[in-house]
């Protein structure tokens, strides 16, 4: 299976619903809106001639400035053709709600969570959707773009009581 | 067991019902939180017990948290809590620029730190669509599979000594002693190469380097099978490891399981064959698959890829001697730093050693994903680039991180013992699942 027939298989099946598609460095990527992503994914899993039975990576983007705000990305893969395929989905900054692919794949559980969890984006009808890397009291999602890195200072024994004392834990 | 492409020279292997309770094959696939299993919904039904295990037990290999739910000796569910080595890489490389974000990924699976190096690197050149030369190629091909048996000796050596058969850690762990020395020789490091750098290799391979590779892959096959003496007929571990922690393929696939975990349950999927890079499609071998996804399986299929390895090095180290030496860089200064030679009389090389070490290379607009077959599975990066010289974010699809899902689903019904056979056959890599 190349590009060009997975892509006018899918178009054919999903006359609404699909975006944009881009096969920029020979690798097939279409935009789903977020209505339609769960007829898509399973439409490519079960369809006897794609059969995206793998789903090898889910994660996000934050595209700061940009409507819509966050981007899901999904790839999956076809054991059987030798094919993967690139999912995007928006999620505007309001709103930032995904439908969760957890009912086709268990696998989207973990990546479903860390993803909610490093950037705030929110999967709807995610069994357990809690924080997986992060502590679970931690505030904000640090990979958005707007948490600035090293915002930590670094104590030292000559000024540590002064970096403390500022410590959210210093008022518990 | 149909292992392709190794001899069936020990077939005593006894036959043993699948220990998977028939109460749960009907259960749908989920991944318990450790919330959920804290607060069970089912409480005051059963007389289970919540017990934790971990962070910090030896059997975990490395920080992660077991919460097991046990009726009596029987495992009834299990939550993995994960994210105690949580270093923010991903975020941290979006602050780099993408020759310094090399350094970050031998830190994430630092047991295979040049599998790692090679899925980010080639990412990074699908991006910038340049052309690098074949003997980098070919290096890159043989240090990635020394890189796998290494990995794999870790594996073995901790996986017996979980279950008490504490000879085959020594053993293992003097093979890799040599890979480790190897990767010094030509690096300067024994654990965090950083080798791989984006247009080819940090610096050339040094003289020594084929004939020290000859060496170790000469003596390999022999102290394999002094493993596999050690372990494949071994009644106490056939009794351990045969029938425990079976999934089948489905299954496997809708967990996301890569890597032997997966090819155990006999799916020959293997990214060196599904979508080849550095040139894997021209060389001879072959995957190898279990058949019944159980711990003893993916023992097999280990032991046989590292067979494979050291067969694909073997035709890596030929095409090397065939090459002789050449550039372990890719021409193009636009990503390559130029020589110090060119530096003192070339003004276009100093204008260009200083914008690569001030600034970076720009990399084109757009995203790439590569996925790559590291020792425990589909290595992925994506990579959004905004054309900077700073990647936009970096994602990495860590096989350690997928495949502890599965966990639950192996283990209950079984015993609590069985759990720590199932996370040591599992092989993850806690630095690379908090990354």
């Amino acid at each position: 299976m190349d590009n060009a027939s997975v892509l006018e298989r899918l178009r054919a099946a999903f006359p609404q619903g699909l975006g944009e598609s881009s096969e920029a460095h020979n690798d097939l990527s279409v935009y789903v809106e977020r209505e339609a992503l769960l007829d898509v994914a399973q439409f490519l899993r079960d369809d006897p001639e794609l059969r995206y039975e793998f789903l090898e990576n889910l994660c996000g983007v934050d595209y700061l400035g940009r409507e819509p705000r966050f981007e899901v990305v999904y790839h999956l893969t076809s054991l059987v053709n030798r094919h993967r395929i690139c999912l995007k989905v928006g999620a505007p900054e309001h709103n930032p709600t995904v439908p969760s692919l957890t009912i086709f794949w268990p696998t989207a559980n973990w990546q479903e969570r860390e993803t909610y969890d490093l950037l705030g984006v929110v999967f709807a009808g995610h069994p357990s959707l809690e924080r997986i890397l992060m502590p679970d009291e931690w505030e904000g999602h640090p990979l958005r773009k707007d948490v600035p890195l090293g915002d930590e200072e670094v104590a030292f024994s000559f000024n540590q009581d002064q970096i403390y004392a500022r410590k959210p834990f210093a008022t518990e | 067991m149909t292992i392709t492409g190794e001899p069936q020279t020990i077939e005593q292997r006894t036959e043993k019902p699948v220990r998977r309770m028939a109460e749960y094959a009907a259960t749908p696939l989920t991944v318990p939180s450790p919330k959920q299993i804290t607060e069970p919904a089912h409480a005051g039904q059963t007389e289970t017990m919540v017990l934790n295990m971990g962070p910090h037990h030896p059997s975990t290999h490395g920080v992660l948290r077991l919460v097991l739910e046990l009726d009596g000796e029987k495992v009834v569910n299990v939550a993995p809590d994960v994210g105690f080595l949580h270093t923010g890489i991903e975020k941290t490389m979006e602050s780099k620029t993408y020759q310094k974000a090399v350094v970050l990924t031998d830190r994430t699976d630092y047991l295979a730190p040049l599998s790692n190096n090679l899925s980010y690197v080639l990412a990074v050149e699908k991006l910038l669509d340049c052309e690098i030369p074949e003997r980098v190629q070919v290096a890159r091909v043989l240090l990635a599979e020394l890189t796998r048996i290494g990995s794999h000796l870790v594996w073995l050596g901790t996986h017996a000594l979980d279950l008490a058969a504490m000879s085959a850690f020594l053993y293992a762990f003097r093979e890799r002693e040599q890979i480790l020395d190897i990767f010094e020789l030509v690096s300067g490091a024994r654990m965090m190469t950083s080798y791989f750098r984006v247009g080819g290799l940090a610096y050339d391979l040094p003289a020594d380097f084929l004939p020290t590779v000859a060496a170790f892959l000469n003596d390999m096959p022999a102290n394999i099978d002094e493993y596999e003496d050690l372990l494949t007929t071994n009644p106490l571990w056939l009794e351990r490891t045969v029938g425990v922690g079976a999934v089948n393929a489905d299954d496997a696939i809708a967990y996301g399981l890569s890597g032997a975990n997966l090819r155990a349950t006999g799916v020959s999927m293997d990214m060196r064959a599904m979508t080849p890079y550095c040139g894997y499609e021209t060389y001879d071998f072959d995957i190898p698959v279990g058949e019944k996804g159980d711990i003893y399986d993916r023992y097999r299929v280990r032991m046989a890829e590292m067979r494979q390895s050291v067969k694909i090095a073997w035709q890596a180290h030929q095409r090397l001697v065939d090459i002789g030496p050449g550039p372990y860089m890719t021409e193009n200064r636009k990503i390559a730093p130029p020589p110090k030679s060119e530096i003192t009389h070339s003004m276009e090389s100093l204008i260009h050693h200083f914008k690569l070490w001030t600034e970076g290379f720009r990399v084109p607009r757009g995203d790439a994903y590569v996925g790559i077959e590291s020792p425990r599975g589909i290595l992925g990066t994506y990579i959004v680039s905004d054309g900077s010289p700073k990647p936009y974010r970096v994602h990495l699809r860590a096989p350690s991180f997928i495949n502890l899902q599965a966990l639950q689903h192996m283990s209950r019904g079984g015993m609590v013992a069985d759990l720590v056979a199932l996370v040591a056959s599992l092989d993850p890599v806690l630095g690379e699942v908090d990354r």
